[in-house]
Formats: structure tokens, C-alpha cells, sequence
């Protein structure tokens, strides 16, 4: 740095010099002027180069005129510095922004030309420069451009930066998947910790949810972390004024992270349909909610058709769904088509009667593909007995639950590498 | 820089195959694989963080001090690095798939992981023979040839022996056979063409229309009847068709019960992983298998080239022998 300024100062002087020699007859008074600053010692002319190095740089292709501008108005700073006498470099480097800004000028010819150049540099005035030295107290009112990006795509840039977003983290939750939501991760950005989030998250650990599932409920629901709390409260004390135990409240609330979300007024509309359309005692809805607090939250319109499947498709009777429903709440909210796959098979393919389905309504429940190839292994072995009234019977809890290895050692009597070589010829 | 993730991966990359059971499109075969391997692949633990040194501010120094701050080096790690915030390290793998089975047939379907897609185009590009068991039946005839179709027309079957059912199929063959040499692109009467033949080399280049190089009747109980044919640019429908096309030979009609694919290029039921070993530990086991398997015949030349000599007849009787390898178990297990 220094040794470039110097080697700016050099050519400046040199440039200076062979242009005043040049042309000093054809100008005025301001030559003139010129002329007689240029007699100033050689010490300080060097100084004065100096200073004006980093003007100069940029400006070193200007006409005459301006040249002589600048000259003038070193030797303004000149007059000026020599009054003070410099004592060290580093408060001449730090001069060199006053001239511009002070009135005080020995000269009457340099007063426009200063003016001049005022407007030629206007921004250089306004900054402090590099090597100035600052206290302490400059130092911290000065404002740090900070490294964050006033865009992102991903909330990676502002994790370390932002409080909120360190704090979810440290508690588990899954930034990468938020960040994928419309909204979510500038809601989560705009937040404030000690204001936003602490008071939920004790509203949370205040009813009793656990440590570990605080982000669990966040990575899947952040909207509770601007929920009202008083809401939340309110929300809390219906599901216990419906007589839900405060342990069935947590458990429901960290299972289905959209509980909380939910008004008063659609929980009650939710509660009272699920009693209505499946007739059920007010005990036994309890019991299905708490076992599938999924139910409150997830669309009604699924769960209407799969009862009107089992209705109308299937033919259960009333009692039969109810029944079927208390057992595996989980068939309200299964895929529809599956569903119907499966029962196809059960009934038409295993000619299992309905009252055994009843009877074992897990089996609505599994997956298509096992049922099938459990049932065709049988088959094949010629065990395919599910009549409970016959000897080797095999009932069906028995042949969807248990795991592949008891499976084949006690109800096909065979070994797990005849079932796999089996499969492979389906 | 390799963290173990990258590395297993690495593992993983090659061929293998999977048998497709019947009713599922290949396609969900394909995602439910990759997802098994994504998980398998981010279950590693995750790598410890880096960290970073920043300068805190103490708030309670500001009280204290007039000059109002003192800052405190910490070394802190960093969270943009964190898994939660990252998110996995592998979100997609590039699982591709051999030739296709659609939903209706089940049996050995090739997919590849990673670099493997190269070696799969390979693998496509040198016409590969394919082996299926058609289960045929007698009596009726569907609209789209498969058992589960819509019954367009039903006959009767008593008339069929097995002795015509194969004059058939002969029928069929020599005509396939009259196809290949057509679309093989050699000139028949070249010395090339005679060795060629010679090593079973004779094949069409890139597309062709569906040619079946071998088909035996391997069971036969009317209405019940089992092919194995052997064939090259087929797709499934048109095996279907095959099969409908015997029927209306024999003056009756049949329809397909059941497309089976058992061996595909290299790969044969043995290899092949069912759904239940559709599993990061068992694909990569898979694919080791595969290469080594790769890499031993690459050190015994004379042995590649004996499948080549020897005629096809007693290739094609290999593979059924493996089938009822497990048939012979089950009997035991009665």
C-alpha cells in the first residue's frame, strides 16, 4: 500500500512539474500562483504529494485545467499544513479530508477551485479513511455490514446467525424440510426467540409434553409457534372438559402436531360427528380419538367414504363397522382403494364370511402383497384352513401378525427359504 | 472429502436385480427401492460438526465498564453444517431400470444404482436374451389376452393333444427363426454369417420386432399349459398375444394367466431379491455378488465361451432345472 501511494506521489509530482513548465506563460494569476507555491521547500511539496496521492489516482487523465485545480489546491493544503507542522506522517495522512471541508482558505483565487473540487469528491470527503486510527467507542457505534444475504433460497445462511433459529435446531427440529414450505421459513426468521417462541414452547412443556417431542410437534406443525397462547390454553382445558385425561391431552397433542391448531368450535364440530356418524357412547370416542388423534385433524371426507364403503361395498352392518372401528380406528383413514383390495381378497379369493373379518379386523389393516402371498403359500401346502369350526385352522390375526420367520414355523411348517423360493415363483 | 455416506454409496453403485411380484407397476418397485436405499444410505451417523471460533458479547460487562463491551472468543459449532438444517446427504439416488415389466407379469427385473446406469445401457446394447414361463389355459378369450380381462369368447379344448400343441409351436418357432435371420443384417450366404451362426451370435442389431428364439411346452393338463420361451424385444403384451395366438392355431382359444420373466441377461431367479430384502444391506450384498460373479468370469475366458458352443437347447433346459429346485423342496417339506 504505502509503497504504491509513493510511487503514485511520484508520478504525480513529475507530471505536475512538466506540465507547469510547459504551460505557466499561457495562464493567468493561478499559474502564477502556482509558480510561486512550487518555491515551497522541497519537504513539504513531497508531503503534499503525498496527501493528495489517492485523489489524484483516479483523475490522472484530466485536462490541464483541472490539473492546475489540483495543484492550486495542494498548495492551499500546503499553506495550511505548513502552519500547523506536521509532526508524523499518520496526522498528515489524516489532514488530507480536511482542506475540503474547511472554509478557511489563505488564498482568494483557490476559493472556487475548492469548490470544484468538493464536487468532484464528494463521496471520498464523506469517508473516514483506512488508517485513520478510531477509539473504542467509534469503533463500536460503527455499523458492521453483516455477512447475511437479504435473499435465500435456504435458511442455511441465517441458522448461525439467528438466535430463534439456533435454539430449533439445538431442540431437534427439522429446518431442511420447513424451509421447503411456502412462508414457513421467513415466519421462522421473523420470529423472536425470547418473545415468540419461549413462552409456546413452556406453554407445551407446561402441559406435560416431553423434552423430546417439542420438535417433533414444531418440525411438523411451526404455526403453533404463532398461535395465540391464550387459544391454546382455551383449547387445552375443551379436550379436558371433554373429559380427556391431562396424559391422553399430551400424548394426543404430541402425536398430532395440528391439534392445538384447531378452533374450539371445529374440535367440538369434529368430536360430535365421529359420535354421530358411528353412533358410538361418548366413552368409546374418547377412546378412538386418543388412540388416533389423527382423526381430529385430518379431512372428514376420506373418512365418510370409507364408511360408506364399508357400508355399502363391503356389507357390514352398522353394529359391524362400530365394532370394527373400535378395534382398528386406523381403517377410517386408510387409502380407500387398498382397502377395498384387501377386503376383494379376503372375501372372494380366501372366501373368508364377514363375521370373521369382524372378528379379526387387524386384518383390514395389513398390506395387500402379504396377505396374498401368506394366503397362496398356504394354499400351496394345501393349509388354507380359516373355518374355525374345522381342524387345522388358521385364524387370520394369526396369519397377517405374526412375522415372517414364526410365520413359517408354525403355521406353514415350512422354512423361511421355501417361502422366499415360493415367492419367487408368483 | 468422502464422508462414510459417500463411501457406502460407492458400495452400492452396480447392478442387481429384484423379482417384481405380479400386480405391482415396476415403477413403485423402483421408488420403493430407492427409498429403502436412501434410508439405509442417511441412517449412517451423522458427521460431527466444524467449529468455528466467533466473538460473543457479554452483557454484563457493559455495566460495569464505561467503555461498555468486552468480547469473549468462543469456539461454537457450526450450525448451517448440522444435519437438521442440511438436510440428508443423499436426497435422490439414480436407480434406473432394466427392461420393463409391466403390472400384470412379475419375475427378475434389473435395476441399476448410480454409475451401474452405464453398465445397464451396456448390458441392453449387447441383446441380451430374455427367459419367461407363460401359463396359458384353455377355453376362453379375453379382450386384452389375460386372464382378468373381459371374456370375449369361450370354446371348447378336448380336441388338443400335446403332440399338436407342439406341431404348434414349431410352427411358430421356424417362423421367429425365418425372422431372426431377416433381421440379423447379415448376408446369409458369407462365411460371417456361418460363424456367427456357429456361436449363436445371429440377432437383430438395436430394434426389432419381437422375436422368440426358443419355446418348448414344459407342462401340459388341459386346460392348464405352461411355456417357456425364450426371446428377444418382447414386450409382455405381446407374449399375451403369443399365447392367444396358440389358442386360435389349436381351433380353440387360451388366454394368459400368468408372465413370468426367469432369467434376464446374466440374471437368473437365484440372484434376484424378494420384497421383503429390498434392503440397503442386502441390495449392496447383491451387487458384490454380481461382481464378483462379473470378475471370475473375466479370469476364465474358455468358460464364457462354452455357453457360446454349446447348442441352446441344453442352456434353455438349465434354467428350468433351477425352477423346480425349489418345487423338489417343497415336496420335501409334504
Amino acid at each position: 500500500m504505502a509503497s504504491s501511494c509513493a510511487q503514485l506521489c511520484l508520478r504525480c509530482r513529475s507530471l505536475l512539474s512538466s506540465k507547469t513548465s510547459t504551460l505557466t506563460w499561457q495562464q493567468s494569476t493561478q499559474i502564477r500562483h502556482c509558480t510561486a507555491v512550487s518555491r515551497v521547500p522541497n519537504k513539504i511539496l513531497n508531503g503534499s504529494s503525498f496527501i493528495s496521492g489517492n485523489h489524484t489516482t483516479t483523475r490522472a487523465r484530466q485536462i490541464w485545467k483541472q490539473q492546475t485545480c489540483y495543484y492550486s489546491d495542494f498548495s492551499t493544503k500546503h499553506l495550511e499544513t505548513e502552519a500547523k507542522e506536521y509532526k508524523h506522517t499518520e496526522e498528515l495522512l489524516r489532514t488530507d479530508v480536511v482542506p475540503y471541508k474547511s472554509p478557511l482558505l489563505p488564498i482568494r483565487d483557490a476559493a472556487p477551485v475548492t469548490e470544484n473540487q468538493m464536487s468532484l469528491d464528494l463521496d471520498a470527503a464523506a469517508e473516514f479513511s483506512a488508517l485513520e486510527e478510531i477509539s473504542n467507542e467509534e469503533a463500536v457505534a460503527l455499523s458492521v455490514p453483516t455477512a447475511l444475504p437479504p435473499a435465500s433460497t435456504s435458511l442455511r445462511d441465517y441458522v448461525d446467525k439467528s438466535e430463534t433459529l439456533t435454539k430449533l435446531v439445538q431442540l431437534g427440529v427439522n429446518l431442511w424440510k420447513l424451509e421447503q414450505r411456502p412462508n414457513v421459513g421467513s415466519m421462522l426468521l421473523r420470529l423472536n426467540f425470547n418473545t415468540d417462541v419461549a413462552p409456546r414452547l413452556l406453554f407445551l412443556k407446561g402441559i406435560g409434553v416431553e423434552d423430546s417431542r417439542l420438535g417433533y410437534i414444531i418440525s411438523h406443525n411451526p404455526f403453533i409457534l404463532i398461535e395465540n397462547l391464550e387459544n391454546l390454553q382455551a383449547r387445552v382445558n375443551y379436550l379436558k372438559s371433554k373429559k380427556f385425561s391431562s396424559e391422553t391431552v399430551v400424548s394426543m397433542v404430541s402425536r398430532a402436531p395440528y391439534l392445538l391448531n384447531f378452533s374450539v368450535k371445529r374440535l367440538d364440530n369434529r368430536l360430535g360427528f365421529y359420535q354421530q356418524q358411528l353412533n358410538l357412547s361418548a366413552s368409546s370416542t374418547r377412546n378412538i380419538i386418543a388412540r388416533l388423534p389423527r382423526l381430529l385433524c385430518s379431512s372428514l371426507e376420506p373418512v365418510k367414504e370409507n364408511l360408506k364403503v364399508c357400508e355399502i361395498e363391503f356389507g357390514f352392518k352398522e353394529n359391524e363397522i362400530q365394532h370394527i372401528v373400535i378395534a382398528v380406528p386406523k381403517v377410517l383413514t386408510a387409502n380407500k382403494k387398498k382397502l377395498i383390495q384387501i377386503f376383494d381378497f379376503l372375501h372372494n379369493t380366501m372366501k373368508v364370511p364377514h363375521h370373521l373379518i369382524v372378528k379379526f379386523p387387524q386384518v383390514l389393516n395389513t398390506r395387500y402383497l402379504r396377505v396374498k402371498e401368506r394366503h397362496l403359500f398356504l394354499q400351496y401346502l394345501g393349509k388354507d384352513q380359516y373355518d374355525p369350526t374345522q381342524p387345522n385352522y388358521i385364524s387370520l390375526d394369526r396369519l397377517v401378525s405374526l412375522p415372517d420367520e414364526t410365520f413359517c414355523t408354525e403355521l406353514a411348517l415350512a422354512t423361511m427359504e421355501d417361502f422366499c423360493l415360493f415367492q419367487k415363483t408368483l | 472429502m468422502t464422508t462414510p455416506t459417500v463411501r457406502m454409496f460407492r458400495r452400492l453403485e452396480g447392478l442387481f436385480c429384484v423379482y417384481k411380484p405380479p400386480g405391482v407397476h415396476w415403477k413403485l418397485t423402483r421408488d420403493s427401492i430407492e427409498t429403502n436405499l436412501l434410508k439405509g444410505l442417511n441412517a449412517a451417523p451423522a458427521q460431527p460438526l466444524p467449529q468455528e471460533v466467533r466473538f460473543l458479547e457479554q452483557p454484563n460487562s457493559v455495566a460495569e465498564a464505561p467503555k461498555g463491551l468486552t468480547l469473549s472468543a468462543a469456539s461454537l459449532p457450526v450450525l448451517s453444517k448440522h444435519h437438521l438444517v442440511t438436510g440428508p446427504e443423499f436426497q435422490r439416488i439414480r436407480v434406473g431400470v432394466g427392461h420393463r415389466l409391466d403390472a400384470f407379469s412379475s419375475g427378475v427385473l434389473v435395476l441399476a444404482v448410480g454409475n451401474g446406469n452405464k453398465a445397464l445401457q451396456n448390458l441392453y446394447n449387447s441383446q441380451a436374451t430374455r427367459d419367461y414361463t407363460l401359463e396359458g389355459e384353455f377355453g376362453t378369450a379375453t379382450d386384452d389376452f389375460s386372464h382378468t380381462g373381459r371374456v370375449v369368447e369361450r370354446s371348447t379344448y378336448g380336441h388338443i393333444t400335446q403332440d399338436k400343441l407342439e406341431r404348434v409351436l414349431a410352427m411358430l418357432q421356424g417362423a421367429n427363426n425365418k425372422a431372426l435371420l431377416m433381421y440379423s443384417n447379415v448376408d446369409m450366404r458369407s462365411q460371417e454369417a456361418y460363424e456367427m451362426a456357429v456361436h449363436g451370435l445371429l440377432g437383430p442389431e438395436g430394434k426389432s420386432v419381437p422375436i422368440l428364439t426358443d419355446l418348448r411346452c414344459i407342462h401340459f393338463e388341459p386346460p392348464n399349459f405352461t411355456l417357456e420361451v425364450r426371446c428377444l424385444n418382447e414386450t409382455q403384451k405381446y407374449l399375451r398375444k403369443v399365447v392367444h395366438e396358440i389358442g386360435l392355431e389349436l381351433h380353440s382359444t387360451a388366454v394368459c394367466k400368468g408372465v413370468r420373466r426367469t432369467r434376464d441377461g446374466p440374471f437368473n431367479l437365484q440372484d434376484a431379491l424378494t420384497h421383503h430384502h429390498w434392503t440397503a444391506s442386502d441390495v449392496m450384498r447383491a451387487i458384490r455378488q454380481y461382481h464378483t460373479s462379473k470378475k471370475n468370469k473375466k479370469h476364465s475366458p474358455e468358460q464364457i465361451k462354452d455357453p457360446g458352443l454349446q447348442p441352446p437347447e441344453e442352456n434353455i433346459t438349465a434354467c428350468p432345472q433351477n425352477d423346480t429346485n425349489w418345487e423338489e423342496a417343497a415336496h420335501r417339506v409334504k
